[in-house]
């Protein structure tokens, strides 16, 4: 079996990337049928891979693999605010693992959670009455213009604990496995006017590191940091081309080390000046270094979106990309040297790493 | 029986289902759901909340665009036609 296994997800299905070395790669692919894919995530719990799925024709639904791409099944079994509720789900955007439950984020922001590996699902939570909420709970107001629940950062010692993102509101936190949640975005930068104080933020990426308490964070305007597990943020963007970015990745293994990916904030949201770079901080965002070796230099308008970014947790881990032109880019070695190891893949939405050993 | 005509993009997500299938049916939403009884899980891919056809879903009986509330006869044929997206 190969030992290192990347999941992606495309906007025509799930491909998968394996390698014994890291070096040499093998593709295979497309699964789930060709739908629009949105994340895809091997989960160690189960082994199972999952995909969230919106196909045009045939709504959203969670595809799942137990035998790591080989065959898969598709549910959508309660993923649905029902009827006569007014809320419509347009799309499935995030899964993740949390204790014995899989969660899904879905637009119009809602989390709907399964207890039976995907088989069949059930709401959890669209955050009622936080503020904001009754922006995205309106039902004259679906779809409520593409905002939806874009991700989850979960704990792995309390599964009860995780946090989420709400587009365009912010980032927002349970402690009760998503009975109450406390908006956490105190000290964010905003560029623009908001009804309430704690929420309105535009979070594009959130990230915990090597230690539980630092985090990180790409928002519309700015790189940021939190050294008390998201109470509060610090910007840490100069230095940076930018500060607009979706893409983002923790080390494994240092607190310190951080990985971003900045892109035009315009129509463009390609990588600045037709370079390829990924940016990596040694020091916790006070200063950066960009690492191009073996990206491209010229002619490179490369987009990254938010789940497209991952590392690996080997000794020397790596680090993995995929763009919105169909390239998955690596590095074996924390980001110094890369290459490119597909390519002509319809665009990514999101890259995921196991390690399979 | 009706005569019912499935677009190829459902197919492979029901073991068993073929493009053409007889049902014997009301209305067209009666006909799909009587395809979930034998196909769980495919009402959910045809219809949205409400419930309403998916928005790029089409269904003509006899030839004419229809509703899930428009009749469906003994010898009805029902196209339900993928549409527009897909590029």
């Amino acid at each position: 079996m190969p030992n290192t296994m990347l999941t992606v997800a495309t906007r025509k299905g799930t491909f998968v990337l394996e390698s014994d070395d890291r070096r040499d790669w093998t593709l295979r692919g497309p699964y789930c049928e060709g739908w629009p894919v949105y994340h895809a995530i091997y989960d160690p719990t189960t082994g199972e891979i999952y995909a969230a799925a919106a196909s045009e024709w045939h709504g959203s639904a969670v595809w799942r693999s137990p035998d790591l791409g080989e065959t898969w099944e598709m549910s959508s079994e309660g993923l649905s605010y029902g009827d006569d509720d007014g809320r419509k789900i347009s799309k499935v955007s995030t899964l993740a693992r949390a204790g014995d439950r899989l969660l899904v984020g879905v637009e119009a922001p809602g989390i709907f959670e399964s207890r039976d590996n995907g088989k069949t699902w059930s709401l959890l939570s669209t955050l009622s009455g936080q503020h904001g909420s009754e922006g995205w709970d309106d039902p004259a107001n679906q779809p409520p213009g593409h905002l939806g629940i874009s991700g989850f950062v979960t704990e792995p010692d309390d599964s009860d604990r995780f946090f989420t993102i709400v587009q365009g509101v912010g980032a927002f936190e349970t402690e009760d496995g998503g009975s109450s949640w406390t908006p956490r975005n105190s000290g964010l930068r905003r560029d623009w006017p908001a009804d309430y104080e704690d929420v309105g933020f535009c979070v594009h990426k959130l990230v915990r590191s090597a230690d539980p308490e630092r985090m990180y964070q790409q928002n519309h305007v700015g790189m940021h940091r939190s050294d008390d597990s998201g109470q509060s943020w610090n910007e840490i963007t100069e230095g940076l081309p930018g500060d607009f970015g979706f893409a983002a990745a923790a080390h494994p293994h240092d607190r310190e080390t951080f990985y971003v990916i900045p892109v035009d904030g315009g129509h463009g949201r390609v990588m600045h000046d037709g370079k390829a770079a990924v940016w990596r901080t040694r020091d916790g965002g006070s200063s950066w270094q960009d690492m191009r070796k073996g990206l491209p230099q010229a002619n490179a308008h490369l987009g990254v979106l938010r789940q497209a970014m991952t590392m690996d947790s080997y000794d020397s881990p790596g680090v993995y990309f995929g763009t919105s032109t169909g390239q998955v880019f690596a590095s074996a070695d924390e980001g110094e040297t890369w290459s490119e190891i597909a390519s002509y893949l319809p665009s990514i939405s999101s890259v995921d790493v196991a390690m399979l050993d | 029986m009706a005569d019912l005509r499935l677009p190829g993009t459902l197919t492979p997500l029901f073991p068993g289902l073929t493009r053409h299938v007889e049902v014997e049916a009301a209305n067209v939403l009666a006909a799909i759901d009587e395809l979930e009884q034998r196909w769980p899980g495919l009402r959910d891919r045809l219809v949205a909340e409400g419930p309403s056809l998916r928005s790029h879903i089409h269904v003509y009986v006899d030839g004419e665009r229809a509703g899930l509330d428009t009749p469906v006869a003994e010898r009805s044929r029902l196209d339900v036609i993928a549409a527009i997206s897909g590029g």
